[in-house]
């Protein structure tokens, strides 16, 4: 057998169906291969798209998505949806060309040190020599990149090596001593959080991409019901916890619902499960949860005591922890009453509903959440770019399942959302996929629009266009006293002509009430296309600003309110609307 | 603000390439700081030893030691105690000795503090020296007055007293 033959066999092995790739010299022999496997490859038009595509798969399906990229370029190409990976502990698998073995360090042709550029944003990382080591590099890294603390894997392949005969193993073993992730909290602590939580009397749960990646929605329901903590969730636990429940508080952070932002402040009792306490979700760490003691249930120890001190560490697995965790508390006290603090939270909900109903044109983009998510099935996915698209969608959207609201967080990546979209309908092809997008983040990676077309990948991208980077301007209006430094994007291009221009329908929309037909029709249509939805550039995010405490929102919060026709008919007046 | 100690990290690591560039890079990117590292082969087969000499305050220890746990690559970290630990650096000195008087007082020092000439010529003499970081610093001290035409030192290496193992 070849080096190419054992890679694509490991693949398969590993119960891998599709890859995202782009050739190049270097991958010749693997790409000979893959002319004539089952595997399915799918030609993106840059290398990004490819990890950010196989990063949306994994987010979608939870099974690790795979990327290709040759030598130099190809491989650096990839590091921006690596790093994406790494930040939002998604599993990937990237496998990257590399020269031939006996010119490595020679700054041969299209060389370049994958290794080392890769090593602070991968999991782990492996460079066979031999044709021999591949079976169990690829095995290995899949174990790696799927279990404890997810994350990205570079398997960094020289063009020898790929080539090379070997005789396989019948056997391909793991081995690897350094690596036992623990998945069982320790009881001990778990009995010192059950004590903490039955003690308080006003608990809430933060809720990170933690519980999406260990699978323990319904374990956190069941918390939450019964303890009557409601549950707010950082960017990536969307969808972690049905946000229509009525526990449910929303997004906490810097552009968090108020109601999430506020009862933080207020509990007694804080239980972190799979989050990293980003700066971002707390603001200033000093004035965070000032009240509460803080229970921290995360696979990662590293991630313990890291931003925020802690009063019970627990570390595991968050499934395992959780119903552990409910047992225990429910030995302790069988009935717990939580009318009190539960109705406080109902009030408070009501109160602060955020605005959605405008009839304003240009659109205002909380209407366009609104009317996208009246469109939607539950289980749509939806993906999102980076900034105030992915902020007001964050903030607006109304998410009720895991694995169904996929943005990137910790890296913040413009360009994210489209590929991710396109990764998330390869691995769900049977599920409506939504990208909501900026138009800046959009152009991008615009060019994979060839992709969705050549494969007939049907996802429905949404752009909120403003013709702005609308979140650096809106940084910039609030705390850059309004000089607009290059946040203005200019008449080009028009994205209706550019998305035609690859084949791929397309519509411009400006009008509240256009939305909903012309995206449930696209979805039917069973093709990708483009809605160009021209928003209000002008409007702004609820925000706290870096380095306060969450409670210091700026601006007026609006609320909706039932007197709406009133409100809306005074829309230029300047309508004050604050509670 | 709590106080700022120097640890000895002492850490258990599979013997292959790349490893070192990994535990550095991890040090670097996190901004925790390295005195000293010393690497070399370990009782096991396969497996490399490395002692790290860094500073900073107990946090930040528990981060560097929980971060390299996190290297697949990494099999054990301890955080070694002063007082339970012995410690010993190697460290080689030429120093200028043109005339007969200057070697003799150079060769008394170094025998005060158990070095060894390990090399003669007609303008130096090599001292090797073993110990721990303060007394090597002293000797060095003593023979700087002559000129110092070269250093080179190992950093420590350690490991625990007695039955103990890691
Ligand atoms: C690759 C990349 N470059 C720059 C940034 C910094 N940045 C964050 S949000 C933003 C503006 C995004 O503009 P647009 O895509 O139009 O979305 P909007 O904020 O208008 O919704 C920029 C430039 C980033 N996050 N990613």
């Amino acid at each position: 057998m070849k080096g190419g033959q054992a890679i694509i066999k490991s693949l398969t092995d590993a119960g891998v169906e599709v890859v995202f790739g782009y050739p190049g010299g270097v991958l010749l022999p693997l790409y000979d291969v893959i002319y004539d496997s089952n595997l399915r490859h799918i030609l993106v038009r840059h290398e990004q798209c490819a990890a950010h595509a196989a990063d949306g798969y994994a987010r979608a399906s939870g099974e690790v998505g795979v990327c290709i990229g040759t030598s130099g370029p190809g491989a650096t190409n990839l590091v921006t949806g690596i790093a994406t990976a790494y930040m939002d502990s998604s599993p990937i698998l990237a496998l990257a060309g590399q020269v031939p073995s006996h010119l490595i360090g020679n700054d041969a042709f299209q060389e370049v040190d994958t290794l080392g550029i890769t090593m602070p944003i991968t999991k782990h990382s492996f460079q066979p020599m031999k044709a021999k080591e591949i079976p169990g590099m690829i095995k290995s890294s899949f174990y790696i990149a799927s279990t404890g603390r997810p994350g990205p894997v570079v398997i960094d392949l020289p063009k020898d090596v790929q080539e090379e005969e070997f005789e396989p193993e019948k056997n391909i073993k793991i081995e690897l001593p350094g690596y036992k992730p623990t998945k069982k909290g320790h009881p001990l602590q778990i009995k010192k959080a059950a004590k903490l939580i039955i003690n308080s009397k006003k608990p809430v749960i933060l809720a990170g991409g933690g519980v999406i990646l260990s699978e323990s929605s319904l374990e956190l329901l069941k918390l939450s019901e019964t303890i009557g903590a409601p549950v707010t969730n950082t960017l990536l636990g969307k969808g972690s916890f049905p946000e229509d429940h009525e526990l449910s508080l929303g997004m906490l952070g810097m552009h968090g619902r108020k109601t999430a932002n506020f009862l933080v402040d207020e509990c007694d009792c804080l239980i972190a499960v799979g989050c990293r306490f980003s700066d971002r979700t707390t603001g200033n760490v000093d004035e965070f949860a000032k009240n509460a003691k803080i229970i921290h249930i995360d696979i990662d120890p590293a991630e313990i005591g890291k931003n925020i001190e802690v009063d019970v560490p627990i570390v595991g697995d968050a499934k395992i922890v959780l119903r552990d965790l409910l047992d225990m508390i429910i030995k302790y006290k069988s009935n717990i009453t939580t009318d009190e603090w539960v109705n406080h939270v109902k009030e408070f909900k009501n109160a602060c509903i955020p605005r959605m109903t405008y009839n304003d044109v240009p659109l205002k983009p909380q209407t366009v959440i609104k009317e996208i998510f009246d469109t939607l099935e539950d289980d749509t996915i939806v993906t999102t770019d980076v900034g105030q698209n992915q902020m007001w969608m964050a903030h607006y959207f109304t998410s009720k399942h895991p694995r169904t609201f996929l943005s990137s967080g910790g890296l913040g990546t413009m360009g994210f959302g489209f590929p991710a979209a396109m990764g998330a309908k390869v691995a769900k092809p049977e599920t409506d996929v939504v990208a909501v997008c900026g138009d800046g983040g959009f152009l991008m990676v615009c060019q994979d629009l060839a992709t969705i077309k050549e494969y007939d990948i049907p996802i429905v991208i949404c752009i909120l266009d403003n013709r702005r980077l609308g979140m650096v301007a809106q940084w910039q209006k609030l705390f850059y006293d309004k000089r607009m430094s290059h946040t203005h994007l200019g008449e080009v291009p028009d994205f209706v002509m550019l998305a035609e221009s690859f084949g791929v329908n397309a519509e411009r929309l400006e009008r509240p009430g256009d939305i909903k037909d012309c995206l449930s029709n696209a979805l039917k249509s069973g093709e990708p296309t483009l809605l160009d939805i021209i928003i209000d550039p002008e409007e702004i995010l609820p925000m706290v600003p870096p380095g306060c405490g969450l409670t210091e929102l700026v601006g007026e919060y609006k609320v909706e309110r039932e007197n709406l026709e009133e409100i809306t008919y005074h829309e230029k007046s300047q309508e004050k609307v604050g509670d | 603000m709590e106080e700022e100690r120097t640890h000895i990290i002492s850490a258990l690591v599979l013997h292959k390439p790349g490893v070192l560039q990994r535990v550095a890079g991890l040090f670097t990117r996190r901004g925790f700081n390295i005195d000293s590292i010393t690497v070399g082969t370990s009782e096991k087969e396969g497996m490399a030893r490395m002692t790290i000499i860094s500073r900073g305050d107990d946090k930040v220890l528990e981060q560097i030691t929980k971060q390299l746990n996190k290297l697949i690559d990494v099999i054990k970290v301890r955080d070694l105690e002063h007082e339970t630990t012995v410690k010993r650096e190697l460290c080689l000195i030429k120093v200028h000795s043109p005339t007969e008087k200057i070697r003799s007082e150079v060769i008394q020092y170094a025998g005060i503090f158990r070095g060894r000439i390990i090399d003669v010529s007609s303008e130096t003499l090599t001292i090797e020296i073993t110990g721990d970081s303060d007394k090597i610093d002293t000797l060095i001290d003593l023979v700087r007055g002559f000129g110092i035409k070269e250093i080179a030192r190992t950093g420590p290496t350690a490991m625990s007293r007695g039955i103990k193992t890691m």
